[in-house]
């Protein structure tokens, strides 16, 4: 079964045709890879899709907006996968 | 059908948020300025337009599901396949389905059919965010009232 992290890794190389090897789990979705926030949704589409969840962009994205949170938070791969996994946690909870 | 208005659909024949469908209808007007450039001689009902009356059917869909909560705004276009002309005065049947509700955003599949015959299809993401302000919710308000938007299916749903 792949990681989480292969998985978006993955998902991310084929939505926005990025090379795969150039993907990162330390690399950020925004700054590192230039995916803008439209790219953005073929991204959440798919990985809701694929883990059977709903991603909380919304949520997210005010956060970084107003200072509360760094944008590498939900949005450096590493740490968007571990988010992936406590949603994934918490619908099986 | 007022398209000068940009009012691409003319009823909504059916909203069904348990199977998160929606059918619409629409008549191209006979006469119509857009005509007389598009194309003279030879009248064709833009494609464009015809994209935006399935993403109109799509978003009443979308405000129908969210209960009136948010505004969809069409963010993208994939799959868009223009199959048939169609001229003044043809009667359309449109639907469109949800694909995908997800945080902020609204994937639909949508269709127009002529006499059954499948004209157009594609699949259509919107953003979805509050409404913006106090009049342009009335003005939705108003045109979903016009367009006979079913709200005993937002109680029911």
């Amino acid at each position: 079964m792949p990681s989480t992290f292969d998985t978006v890794a993955n998902i991310i190389s084929e939505t926005c045709d990025i090379p795969r090897d150039t993907i990162k789990p330390e690399s950020h979705a925004i700054n590192d890879l230039g995916i803008d926030s439209l790219d953005f949704l073929d991204i959440a589409f798919a990985i809701d899709k694929a883990f059977g969840i709903k991603m909380p962009l919304e949520q997210w994205t005010q956060e970084v907006n107003e200072g509360k949170a760094p944008a590498e938070q939900y949005f450096q791969l590493n740490n968007l996968c571990t988010r992936i996994d406590e949603l994934v946690a918490a619908k099986g909870a | 059908m007022r398209i000068e208005y940009f009012q691409l659909i003319d009823r909504i024949v059916d909203l069904n948020l348990a199977d998160k469908t929606i059918r619409t209808e629409a008549r191209v007007p006979t006469a119509s300025t857009i005509f007389e450039g598009h194309f003279p001689g030879f009248p064709l009902m833009p494609g464009v337009l015809l994209i935006e009356a399935m993403a109109q059917t799509s978003g009443w869909l979308v405000i129908g599901l969210t209960k009136f909560t948010r505004m969809p705004f069409f963010a993208a276009l994939k799959q868009a396949k223009l199959r048939s002309f169609v001229t003044p005065g043809q009667g359309l049947a449109l639907s469109a389905r949800l694909l995908h509700e997800g945080s902020g955003f609204a994937m639909t599949t949508a269709e127009i059919r002529c006499e059954n015959k499948l004209i157009c299809n594609a699949e259509i993401t919107f953003r979805m965010v509050e409404f913006p302000n106090a009049e342009f919710r009335a003005s939705m308000e108003k045109m979903a009232t016009l367009l006979e938007f079913p709200r005993g299916a937002l109680v029911h749903g």
